[in-house]
């Protein structure tokens, strides 16, 4: 079976957002960079699949050369090739979707995996973009994949439960935290990636649809109030609460 | 403008959310002259739609099948497409649910339209909607504007705030969209609801444990006070790493992302991964030993203390509050 596995390069969790100067995106000196942490579970998921029933596994991200680290680190995981779709200028989320799904119409995998949402502009656009500009069918936020034969049966979370989808491959999934919670590249993985080459592709050019005018910190919350140190000060929180926050 | 509003149900039943969109296309069509559809698909979901014109709907247009039950992210795709097509809508809004985030994506690739997901305010100027939404996790919010001729919009659920309906009812029109075999490549076999529990992302109250709690058997103590409060049980990662409690139920940027009126964090430290999930809430109330954690720097009340001491007597003293003894 064939797995493709698409991974942006994104500020890793812990960086403190500050305003670039264009006062549109984040200022980008001295933010660590990551592979987006779901897409690092959807690597997993790839990774255990091809082990259980053999197969190949390419990893593609659409951006400029600095996505190579995650590329690279994804190749250390374990995945046997890897595609950068060359673009330095910002995309959105139809732009990325246009330019991967380009590749994987002619990649043609069985399964294409992306991670739920990624850490930046939290869209949870590109991996659904991608399954209809297929036309393939899709499902989101799974936590647990079964492949039997021509069909996946999937585990995915909705709102105060989960749905059991079944899906006929070739099929698109996104993946949330579950079942795959992703390895460490070991020193051997580490070694042999440093040596294996990344495929470039140019991507045709697409123009956004949707512009970003301002982006800004939000407004900071005011210090709260320390209402005692024991619980003395609890008939007085809830006052607090009751009457002046009027929330219950 | 002409704005499409896609009023899930599950159960054939509404949810919050549904009657936030319809009302939120309202507020914009309102502003640019326009008119707002609201659809709904499902089966036997006739019956339940003209309700949506208490919430500002002009009109309802229904898609009825018994395989249209549950969802399908591909057939209802196309029914919605295929609606704001022949309406020649301007603007398709849909509530960022597990099923509109599904939805949404399909929607605008089948419409050519550029796609704004999560919005948390939309605003018209010169015409246009210009909407915001916050990205990194709520560490920055951005202003966007959609420069395709159609546009579709995600709504955060629990922002736009909706009351009780006017009562009002809407016209319905039942039409049939052609679906094939294509359309229902994915479906969902069951649907598996966890125990009848409050959703965190719905929750207007959410009560949230952290590793402060020393351990799982120590969440009773959360879950009465959720229960008291009418609220829902959230966790930190690292208790949900610590497998105990559910991934379902963490809070922050791995985990969801809630905006709910009250947000107590009891033994949560605040790592900044869990303030970008639940910072946004109304009132927040940190319950914690340390005076220097950083989660009192975004909490409105806070008891500098220890939780085993705390909650408790929290717990009673709401419960003669709000006289459930
Ligand atoms: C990629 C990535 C993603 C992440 N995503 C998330 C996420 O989505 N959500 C999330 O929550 N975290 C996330 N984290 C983890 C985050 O960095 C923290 O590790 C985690 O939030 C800590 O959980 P905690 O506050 O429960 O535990 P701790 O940080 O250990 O804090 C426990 C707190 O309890 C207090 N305490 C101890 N005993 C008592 C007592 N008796 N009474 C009162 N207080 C007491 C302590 O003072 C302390 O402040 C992520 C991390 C990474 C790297
Ligand atoms: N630039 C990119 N290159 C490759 N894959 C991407 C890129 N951006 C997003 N993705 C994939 O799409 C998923 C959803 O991203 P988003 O719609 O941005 O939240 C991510 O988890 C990735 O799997």
């Amino acid at each position: 079976m064939k797995f493709a596995v698409c991974i942006n390069h994104v500020p890793d969790t812990a960086t403190k957002v500050a305003i670039g100067s264009d006062g549109k995106s984040i200022e980008k000196t001295g933010v660590n960079y990551v592979i987006s942490p779901y897409d690092e579970y959807a690597i997993e998921a790839c990774l255990r699949f091809k082990e259980k029933q053999t197969g190949e596994v390419v990893a593609i991200s659409c951006g400029g050369d600095v996505h190579k680290e995650s590329l690279r680190k994804a190749l250390a995981m374990g995945v046997d090739k890897a595609v950068l779709l060359k673009d330095d200028a910002t995309r959105d989320s139809f732009g990325v979707a246009r330019a991967l799904a380009d590749y994987l119409r002619d990649l043609s995998p069985d399964v294409i995996m992306f991670g739920k949402q990624s850490v930046d502009y939290d869209d949870s656009a590109v991996g659904i973009m991608v399954a209809e500009m297929l036309g393939l069918p899709s499902a989101a936020v799974v936590v647990k994949l079964e492949l039997n034969g021509g069909t996946a049966t999937a585990d995915r979370e909705i709102e105060g439960g989960h749905e059991v989808v079944e899906v006929q491959l070739p099929g698109v999934f996104t993946i949330q935290k579950g079942a795959y919670e992703p390895r460490y590249p070991s020193l051997k993985g580490i070694m042999a990636a440093k040596n294996k080459p990344i495929e470039e592709r140019q991507p045709a050019p697409m123009e956004a649809k949707v512009e970003t005018m301002t982006m800004v910190k939000p407004p900071a919350k005011q210090a709260g109030k320390i209402v005692g140190t024991d619980v003395g000060a609890v008939p007085e929180l809830v006052r607090l609460l009751h009457e002046e926050a009027k929330v219950i | 403008m002409k704005i499409i509003a896609f009023a899930e149900q599950r159960d054939n039943k509404f949810k919050k959310p549904a009657f936030e969109v319809v009302k939120a296309a309202r507020t914009v069509a309102d502003q640019t002259g326009g008119e707002v559809i609201a659809v709904v698909v499902g089966s036997g979901v006739r019956s339940i739609a003209p309700e949506l014109g208490g919430y500002g709907a002009h009109k309802v247009i229904v898609v009825e099948d018994a395989h249209l039950a549950l969802y399908s992210s591909t057939a209802y795709a196309t029914i919605v497409a295929a609606i704001a097509k022949k309406e020649g809508a301007d603007a398709v809004m849909v509530p960022a649910t597990a099923m509109g985030k599904d939805l949404a994506p399909r929607v605008a690739v089948k419409l050519d339209a550029g796609l704004v997901s999560d919005c948390i305010a939309l605003k018209v100027e010169q015409g246009d909607i210009l909407a915001s939404r916050p990205v990194y996790a709520g560490k920055a919010l951005t202003e966007v504007r959609v420069k395709s001729p159609v546009k579709v919009f995600s709504l955060r659920p629990n922002v736009f705030t909706v009351g009780a309906g006017s009562g009002e009812t809407a016209p319905v029109e039942l039409i049939d969209v052609p679906l094939t075999e294509q359309d229902f490549r994915s479906i969902v076999k069951e649907v598996k609801q966890s125990s009848a529990k409050l959703d965190v992302a719905e929750a207007d109250i959410i009560v949230t444990g952290g590793r402060g709690l020393k351990g799982p058997e120590n969440f009773a103590m959360i879950e009465e006070l959720a229960a008291v409060l009418g609220g829902a049980v959230g966790a930190s990662r690292a208790v949900v790493d610590a497998g105990w409690r559910k991934h379902d139920e963490q809070v922050g940027q791995t985990g969801k992302t809630v905006s709910p009126s009250l947000y107590i964090a009891i033994g949560v430290s605040g790592a900044i991964q869990h303030l970008a999930g639940m910072s946004s809430s109304k009132y927040i109330v940190a319950i914690n030993r340390d005076k220097d954690a950083p989660i009192f720097q975004v909490a409105s009340y806070g008891i500098v203390g220890d939780a085993f001491e705390i909650v408790p007597a929290l717990t009673a003293e709401l419960k003669k509050l709000l006289g459930k003894q």
